[in-house]
């Protein structure tokens, strides 16, 4: 079983293979990936470095290719692809259809993992991303129930990646306008969830008022520990209710460490840790406790328990200091 | 311009849907969408029942299409699309990449709906060698991004529909929020999106509309309305543009388009993607009649 870290700098991913991390994912400095932040991911010649770095520890490191060509500027995410290849990079994170199709013709020998903005969440899904592309990987969207992944891993023709933990997207990944219709950007065509220069933060008496191109997300008190302002995790009034609250979810982190021995019964290959955007030293505490419990699980899987040592670190790490199993636990639904 | 109606996407008791496509088969539109494709819980009208439907609308001379769920999770669900694909009769319109898996095993003619990714001509291209011959531009491109695809490719071997008209499906989860607001679980949801046949509006504490909870979907709480831009789609190559339903009344709304008359949207109205801008925006206000 995979740990899967993520990288926003060579910072992070000497820190993640350091802590133990089996693989890092990364994206470029550009839009291609979905963390186009500034100040954050990889120019060609550190993205060289890094990959370096991860194979002198015999550590794998993938690209992340996952938003979509525009019209006419398709140039550059085939570039991004070449560089991948050229760099014998161990795999490419895609979702579009055409590069998916000319990475698969240009580059037979590069794995492909298809990305969850692909949105794949069934077997005809995966069927078809296999037998056109010959994917080896696909990152479920996470809107499926544990049973629905045990289900899907016992026919999927590819190997499964989950996402394990971080902040917790709670729509099916790469088909969420919620961003583009508030602020005209979206992960798909932008590079980014909520853009940081649309957002403002305006104190007012005792409250905060949250804001996301103007647009009240949220309304707190000054002392209240609050999320990035996201669409989908603000609090608001319904036609039947005027009482605010959070109508679809409120700030939370995704946490799974207590459903690994069921994914690892599962057969998922892959744990994926989210968090390209934060700092090295979340990294370094994430993976770190990502490690031992993965080991803990592996050298006794009938004994394994989640300590609490390890919940306290992930909750300091997390969206408003607290966890959730998401979309696995049906009653999340 | 072809007029199309989308699939009704709210949970309407069968009376109503059964009025409603009546109504459509008495009405001046040509191409009609029609099918559950947010939530599998909803059986108010069986598929078997859509089919008898769409065999009425078809002998009313319609085109129709037979609309597949967006968010396909248990297998359940997978074995149902495959049923529907796999119709014999009717194209579909497919919502998700299972259905268009299905539809290219089987052969089967398909439309791109506007939950299926596609961004570039290159993904475009590639849907229609598997047989898409329609597809729906997803809402949050533009006009701007229309008009490249189609200098890139002139002589596009598919056509084009732009959701024009109605609230636009944002964002689907696995989450019901409407059962959610009501405190159900939604395994035992009382199938409660029939207390909402348009949706829950969804405020900012500063009163603004922001969204409606559909069930699993989230729509805009503004109606998208591009009427004013049919004459310039039509120039630049649409081939339909779809009114999604809201109520009854948008069968005469897509009926005076078909008349290339202009309409009153009796909805708070937004046209942002299609000028490149935030999606609720609104930059062409209603002229004065």
């Amino acid at each position: 079983m995979e740990l899967l870290c993520p990288a926003g700098n060579l910072a992070s991913l000497k820190t993640a293979i350091k802590a133990g991390a089996d693989a890092v994912y990364l994206g470029l400095k550009n839009d291609t990936n979905a963390r186009s932040f500034a100040g954050l991911n990889f120019t060609p010649a550190k993205l060289q470095q890094a990959v370096q770095f991860a194979h002198t520890n015999r550590r794998k490191v993938f690209l992340t290719l996952n938003t979509f060509p525009k019209p006419g500027e398709e140039k550059r995410w085939y570039e991004a692809v070449d560089i991948a290849a050229d760099l014998g990079m161990d795999a490419l994170i895609v979702a579009d259809l055409s590069l998916l199709d000319y990475a698969h013709t240009h580059h037979p020998q590069l794995p492909l993992h298809l990305s969850v903005q692909a949105s794949a969440t069934n077997l005809g899904a995966l069927e078809l991303y296999k037998q056109e592309f010959n994917i080896e990987r696909a990152v479920l969207p996470r809107v499926l129930s544990m049973k629905q992944v045990r289900d899907l891993a016992k026919v999927t023709p590819v190997d499964l990646e989950v996402f394990a933990f971080g902040s917790l997207c709670i729509m099916a990944e790469g088909r969420c306008h919620l961003s583009s219709y508030v602020t005209g950007q979206s992960p798909n065509t932008g590079g980014s969830c909520s853009p940081a220069n649309h957002v403002r933060w305006q104190e007012q008496g005792q409250d905060r008022l949250t804001r996301l191109n103007e647009v009240l997300i949220d309304k707190s008190g000054v002392d209240e520990q609050m999320g990035y302002p996201v669409v989908c995790k603000g609090r608001y009034i319904t036609e039947e209710s005027a009482e605010p609250s959070f109508l679809l979810e409120s700030p939370t982190s995704l946490n799974t460490l207590s459903l690994l021995p069921e994914l690892a019964k599962a057969n998922v290959t892959s744990l994926k840790i989210e968090g390209r955007q934060r700092s090295p030293a979340y990294v370094e505490q994430v993976t770190r406790v990502w490690r031992q419990a993965i080991d803990t699980y592996l050298a006794n899987p009938d004994q394994y328990q989640v300590q609490g040592e390890w919940n306290r670190v992930l909750d300091k790490v997390s969206e408003g200091q607290t966890t959730t199993l998401g979309a696995y636990e049906r009653t999340w639904q | 311009m072809n007029i199309s109606l989308g699939p009704i996407l709210y949970c309407w008791p069968k009376d109503k849907v059964l009025d409603f496509y009546n109504k459509v088969a008495q009405s001046n539109v040509n191409t009609v969408y029609l099918g559950e494709t947010v939530c599998s819980r909803r059986r108010e009208v069986k598929f078997k029942e859509y089919l008898d439907i769409a065999h009425q609308l078809q002998d009313a001379g319609k085109q129709v299409i037979i609309s597949t769920l967006a968010l396909v999770e248990a297998p359940s669900e997978y074995t149902e699309l495959k049923r529907q694909v796999e119709n014999g009769h009717f194209q579909i319109e497919a919502n998700d990449m299972a259905g268009v898996q299905v539809a290219k095993q089987l052969g089967v003619e398909f439309v791109c709906g506007p939950t299926i990714n596609n961004y570039n001509l290159a993904s475009l291209n590639k849907l229609q060698s598997w047989g898409m011959k329609r597809f729906v531009m997803p809402v949050e491109l533009s006009r701007n991004w229309l008009e490249k695809v189609i200098q890139q490719e002139p002589a596009l071997g598919f056509e084009i529909e732009v959701f024009g008209h109605g609230h636009m499906p944002l964002a689907h989860s696995a989450r019901c929020f409407t059962a959610r607001h009501k405190n159900l679980q939604k395994d035992q949801c009382g199938i409660v999106c029939l207390n909402h046949p348009k949706g829950l509006l969804a405020q900012t504490q500063e009163s603004q509309p922001l969204l409606r909870l559909n069930g699993i979907q989230t729509q805009s709480a503004a109606a998208i309305d591009l009427s004013d831009q049919i004459s310039d789609m039509q120039a630049l190559g649409v081939d339909y543009f779809r009114v999604s339903p809201s109520s009854l009344t948008s069968v005469n709304i897509a009926g005076a388009l078909q008349r290339g008359e202009s309409v009153t949207s009796p909805f708070e109205r937004c046209d942002g993607y299609w000028f490149d801008q935030a999606g609720f925006n609104l930059t062409q206000p209603e002229q004065p009649a």
